[in-house]
């Protein structure tokens, strides 16, 4: 199995203005920085995106916003883009907030081919209007779609040619159940090997749920919060 | 009255030995600094790390080991990375023994506000209304009043609620209090210097007071 491309640009050669996509990345801790380059350069419009968070002002989604791409936001935390602010207040963009856990496991759902969970984040909050609930063991729950999105982009630290991929650390966030969601899955990873180099026990992500994988280069990996103490400290 | 570290330190003698802990952003992390010598805690980061280790030494940051408040950290003997789902599956699953977080409204109900300010400030829930929906004891650590000098505890909360009925304990720079479904805040205990009446003044839901209210003892 061969599921190879080039690069992001071949990667991304279909996504079309109006899709809806999935972008994995906690803050800007493992996003799919080479797509999301790729992505701007083609100024792709009214796209839906599904991601944890929208970047910062100059980095991650942040870049598809200044350039007007988005139109909806699917996420559960905005607060570090002015720019987003400045849209969302202003009615240009869209944006719909949905605890993280609810977010995570809606991607989980797609990927599980199940077409709905129960959970009760959110009960008795703005999240809940409008939808179902039902009582289980005398606790209410609300009723949450599996996600559909036409595109899935990830980002994994490892990959192999048949797309089977390994995260890193705190990088593998939502990418492993966004990659199982995507109609289509796009993984762009840090070292690209053959097939039956990765030990199978190792692999978070099975092939099967990837459709192109490339080698990215150039990862900035910026830090949003960078926090250290000195040896002195210790 | 406490600082910050004062509140967090109170918090702190809230952890027993096996605790596996979620701190959410602002004094709650802070309580980091205070678990007891000896005492086994396991702080839980929901962006998908069991064992968060203290902040890197300079130049060893990694930026693919970040907490919950995107902060570069390390991580600690017997640490394990897992994904956003079974991040909260275990959080759901009532895994998680203790969650501590800040708040801008707690009512005497145990509802908490801490997400949203219509038309003022959109930044989201992040993990919170997960957390406060499944954990089986929730701790508030936030300031008794807000900058305009107006109670944080009240009847019901003003704005939209990340959560209903499960703020089980409050910690402020003033007071401890158990909130009490059907009764109210119960007051615990008073900051070093603090008088009932000061607590009373700041807290504009019930108050209930019963007996002789103790100082915290901090060391």
């Amino acid at each position: 199995m061969n599921k190879v491309v080039a690069n992001a640009e071949e990667a991304i050669k279909d996504i079309k203005d109006g899709s809806t996509l999935m972008l994995g990345g906690f803050g800007l801790c493992g996003i799919p920085e080479n797509c999301i380059g790729a992505l701007v350069n083609k100024e792709v419009k009214n796209l839906t995106c599904i991601s944890n968070n929208a970047g910062v002002d100059d980095f991650g989604i942040g870049l598809m916003l200044q350039k007007r791409m988005v139109k909806k936001m699917i996420s559960s935390y905005v607060g570090e883009n002015a720019e987003f602010e400045r849209q969302l207040l202003s009615g240009e963009l869209e944006v719909e907030l949905i605890p993280q856990g609810t977010l995570a496991t809606r991607c989980l759902a797609a990927g599980y081919g199940m077409p709905a969970i129960f959970t009760p984040a959110g009960v008795g909050t703005e999240v809940a209007q409008g939808k179902e609930t039902r009582v289980f063991n005398g606790k209410e729950y609300l009723m949450e779609y599996a996600f559909d999105a036409d595109f899935a982009i990830v980002k994994a630290w490892k990959g192999d040619t048949a797309g089977n991929l390994i995260f890193r650390m705190t990088a593998r966030n939502f990418n492993p159940m966004m990659a199982m969601a995507g109609k289509i899955t796009i993984a762009e990873v840090e070292e690209l090997v053959p097939e039956g180099e990765l030990d199978p026990d190792q692999i978070h992500t099975p092939g099967i749920y990837v459709h192109r994988i490339f080698q990215g280069n150039n990862y900035e990996k910026r830090i949003e919060q960078r926090t250290v103490r000195k040896k002195a400290d210790a | 009255m406490l600082d910050k570290n004062g509140i967090a330190k109170r918090i702190a003698q809230e952890l027993r030995d096996g605790y596996y802990v979620n701190l959410g952003i602002g004094i709650p992390t802070l309580v980091a600094n205070y678990i007891p010598e000896g005492m086994n805690v396991v702080l839980q980061s929901e962006n998908g790390l069991l064992g968060i280790g203290p902040f890197p030494f300079e130049g060893e940051e990694d930026p693919d080991l970040i907490n919950a408040g995107k902060q570069t950290i390390t991580t600690m003997p017997g640490s394990v990375f897992f994904d956003s789902a079974m991040s909260f599956g275990m959080i759901r699953a009532g895994k998680v023994h203790l969650t501590i977080l800040g708040a801008m409204e707690v009512s005497e109900r145990g509802d908490i506000a801490n997400w949203k300010i219509p038309g003022k400030m959109v930044k989201g829930m992040g993990g919170a209304m997960d957390l406060v929906a499944s954990a089986k004891n929730i701790i508030v650590a936030m300031q008794h009043v807000n900058k305009a000098g107006e109670s944080k505890l009240l009847p019901e909360c003003s704005l939209p609620l990340t959560g209903v009925g499960c703020v089980k304990k409050i910690v402020t720079e003033l007071a401890v209090l158990d909130v009490v479904p059907g009764k109210g805040f119960v007051l615990l205990e008073r900051a070093p210097g603090i008088s009932v009446d000061e607590i009373k003044n700041a807290t504009a839901g019930k108050l209930v007071i019963e007996g002789d209210i103790p100082e915290m003892q901090l060391n």
